[in-house]
């Protein structure tokens, strides 16, 4: 098992009227960053760079990042940055971009630099996610959403290309075309850093993963339609001709733990407050119709179970500002948010293992309204009780992660299994 | 006001390597419409009209429904080039010509490649080039019914805008559109709407008789972008429809017939 430390990282200022209860409404697109604070920003990149130090420092596999542009729910707009930071102050645990988003490179050599320098400087921590984006990012970058398949193909062709192919190479493609690539840095892991897709609604990401062997995220989905959907990824794993299990696929969800009962309800609770991810999980944000719909960025028809689930999650496409798209207490109701105490909270992630069966999870949590101490408080308790727990259960239910079972060969990956054949010698 | 008595056929011809949808009616000289970018709206009163001295011609874009897209038209400099090539193999050379909104930056490119192939050009709210002042209306930050309803000045006092905007489109309207935005999307998504060089090479136009028309209170293509064409054409005249928005053809349909009728006399 693979467990993993996420937050969005919020843009938290109460002080400015637009997050809260009480706040103005706010839709996608329509804040001006007229209101940034810069002393505020300083401070919560720092603090969200200090968890994920932490995160390490209680056993968290892996830090995860993600990246969104142009909105308050997502201070990573150059998630790169934040990972070159961690490359160099953690020193354990891998660093997961979940991820970049392909389709809005226009150079894609230059993110090829960048993932090989991190990689270097972590001395191969990097897991290389892509993601296709949101209409926010093809809007912030101008990227043209009918082609943003396209560009996600064969951005990922030629940056595997880069990684592998000794240069100089010429790459004359549709979208990308370059003479001379010969970059002067190359990935620290062999023969490329691992790439795993994170995603939530279209059924052609999903099956381009499984066919290509990629580990599979599924982000804050309902448990029903995750599972239908991973057993896509498995069914087309088996007609690609091998078998995929756990070590393909991850499920992210909030998990929020607390020292009573009672405070880890009222700090969950500020998982649907503040300026959190309205769009994903229906907190007090508005989505803006156009930007769900921006034409072409998915098929329009072949989309995941998990598709529908989450449009109603986000409030469908007529959201009204202030409105949850799902409630709390459903939301805790049916496992898309897990809190309370270590005793009370092992059992319920006990209940996803069984149900989703994934070799990755990530825990979501010091998001929307949530402090500082919020989210250390939490950190603490789940790095002395909850993930010691957590990977007894995954080792009695079977739950080897990607670095335990190669994803790709289905080979044995742990220490022991490598040193078997020499154990004889 | 209703026009019963046109008969419009519809038919699908295999030209420049794609199954083309093609609309025609009337009778006379041909007169080409190029449509907009939202594609067929249904049968327009403006259309009946024309087609009583015309025989109109309608082709569907590739891309937009029904006619399939072709995967190697990138923008709209490639879809002028394929028009010009299907245009040909039709038999249509030496027309005339009505290109709206987005069909008018086609007729524009078209005009700029082959100034022959046109009689007499009618370029309606075009867009294609710059505004020198304003911005392009963005579309796609927009759903499809806000987006129509920015073309019109005074949809209450427009007897057809419930026609191309229902309160309720039907499942396939709203397909349609979908499909028409997303090829919409791939000839103008960036620079928006326009090709930094057209300005330029319009002054090939210098011997095609061209009518510029525009709704003076147009809020999806400004008026100076109306200007800077009449500007770049030499010879060509500007006609601003009063109280009228993107569509003067729907919104003002009587002072736009008048001036399709004087111009293409």
């Amino acid at each position: 098992m693979f467990i993993g430390y996420f937050t969005e990282r919020p843009y938290q200022d109460p002080g400015s009227g637009y997050f809260g209860a009480t706040g103005k409404p706010i839709m996608d697109l329509t804040v001006s960053n007229e209101i940034y604070d810069a002393k505020l920003g300083a401070e919560l990149y720092n603090r969200y760079l200090d968890e994920k130090m932490y995160a390490e420092e209680m056993g968290f596999d892996g830090l995860m990042l993600n990246e969104h542009h142009g909105t308050p729910f997502c201070m990573g707009g150059a998630m790169n940055v934040e990972a070159s930071i961690l490359a160099r102050m953690t020193n354990r645990a891998k660093i997961v971009l979940l991820g970049n988003i392909l389709p809005i490179w226009d150079d894609p050599l230059w993110l090829v630099e960048q993932l090989s320098m991190i990689d270097m400087i972590s001395r191969g921590r990097l897991v290389s996610g892509w993601v296709r984006g949101t209409g926010r990012e093809s809007v912030a970058h101008n990227s043209p959403p009918p082609y943003n398949w396209e560009r996600f193909q064969e951005a990922h062709e030629f940056v595997v290309k880069a990684w592998t192919t000794p240069g100089p190479f010429r790459w004359e493609g549709k979208h990308f075309q370059y003479r001379h690539v010969n970059p002067w840095v190359r990935p620290y892991q062999e023969p490329h850093p691992p790439i795993w897709l994170p995603g939530v609604v279209s059924r052609d990401s999903l099956m381009w993963a499984a066919e290509k062997r990629i580990p599979y995220i599924m982000l804050a989905t309902e448990m029903e339609p995750t599972k239908l959907a991973f057993q896509l990824y498995h069914d087309t794993a088996a007609e690609h001709g091998y078998e995929s299990g756990p070590q393909n696929i991850g499920y992210l969800w909030k998990v929020h733990v607390d020292e009573t009962e009672e405070l880890a309800e009222q700090t969950a609770r500020k998982y649907v407050q503040g300026p959190s991810n309205p769009f994903l999980a229906g907190n007090e944000g508005t989505v803006n119709p156009a930007l769900v719909n921006l034409p072409g960025l998915t098929s329009r028809t072949r989309v995941l179970p998990t598709q529908a689930v989450a449009t109603a999650a986000r409030g469908g496409t007529g959201g009204v500002a202030g409105v949850l798209g799902r409630p709390f207490e459903q939301q805790v109701e049916d496992y898309t948010i897990i809190t309370g105490t270590p005793d009370s909270v092992i059992p319920k992630i006990r209940h996803v293992l069984e149900y989703i069966r994934p070799g990755s999870i990530f825990f979501w949590d010091g998001d929307g309204a949530m402090t500082h101490d919020d989210a250390m408080r939490s950190l603490r308790l789940m790095g002395q009780e909850v993930i010691p727990a957590v990977k007894e259960i995954a080792k009695e239910l079977e739950l080897p992660g990607p670095f335990e079972v190669d994803p790709a060969t289905g080979k044995d990956l742990t220490a022991e299994a490598v040193a078997t054949p020499t154990a004889d010698d | 006001m209703a026009s019963t008595s046109v008969a419009w056929t519809e038919e699908t011809r295999s030209v420049a390597g794609v199954d083309l949808h093609l609309r025609k009616g009337g009778s006379g000289a041909p007169l080409l419409i190029l449509n907009d970018e939202f594609g067929h709206l249904g049968t327009l009163r403006y259309q009946d009209e024309l087609a009583r001295q015309h025989t109109v011609y309608i082709p569907t874009h590739p891309g937009f429904v029904p006619t399939p897209r072709l995967d190697w038209i990138m923008n709209m400099r490639d879809l002028a080039g394929w028009y010009l090539m299907a245009l040909e193999e039709l038999g249509l050379t030496s027309v005339n010509a009505i290109g709206f909104s987005i069909g008018g930056w086609l007729a524009a490119e078209m005009a700029t490649m082959s100034p022959g192939q046109f009689n007499k050009l009618a370029l309606v709210g075009a867009m294609g080039v710059q505004p020198p002042e304003g911005y392009i209306y963005d579309m796609f930050l927009n759903v499809p019914g806000h987006c129509i309803a920015a073309c019109f000045h005074e949809p209450e006092a427009t007897p057809e805008f419930q026609d191309v905007c229902p309160d309720q489109p039907s499942p396939e309207q709203a397909q349609a559109w979908e499909i028409a935005r997303e090829e919409a999307c791939r000839l103008g998504w960036k620079p928006y709407m326009y090709y930094p060089g057209l300005p330029n090479l319009l002054k090939r136009l210098k011997d095609l008789p061209t009518m510029i028309v525009w709704g003076g209170e147009d809020e999806v293509v400004p008026i100076s972008a109306g200007q800077l064409y009449h500007q770049s054409i030499p010879g060509s005249r500007l006609e601003v429809l009063a109280d009228c928005g993107h569509m003067p053809q729907v919104e003002k349909t009587e002072e736009f017939l008048a001036l399709m009728r004087q111009f293409l006399a």
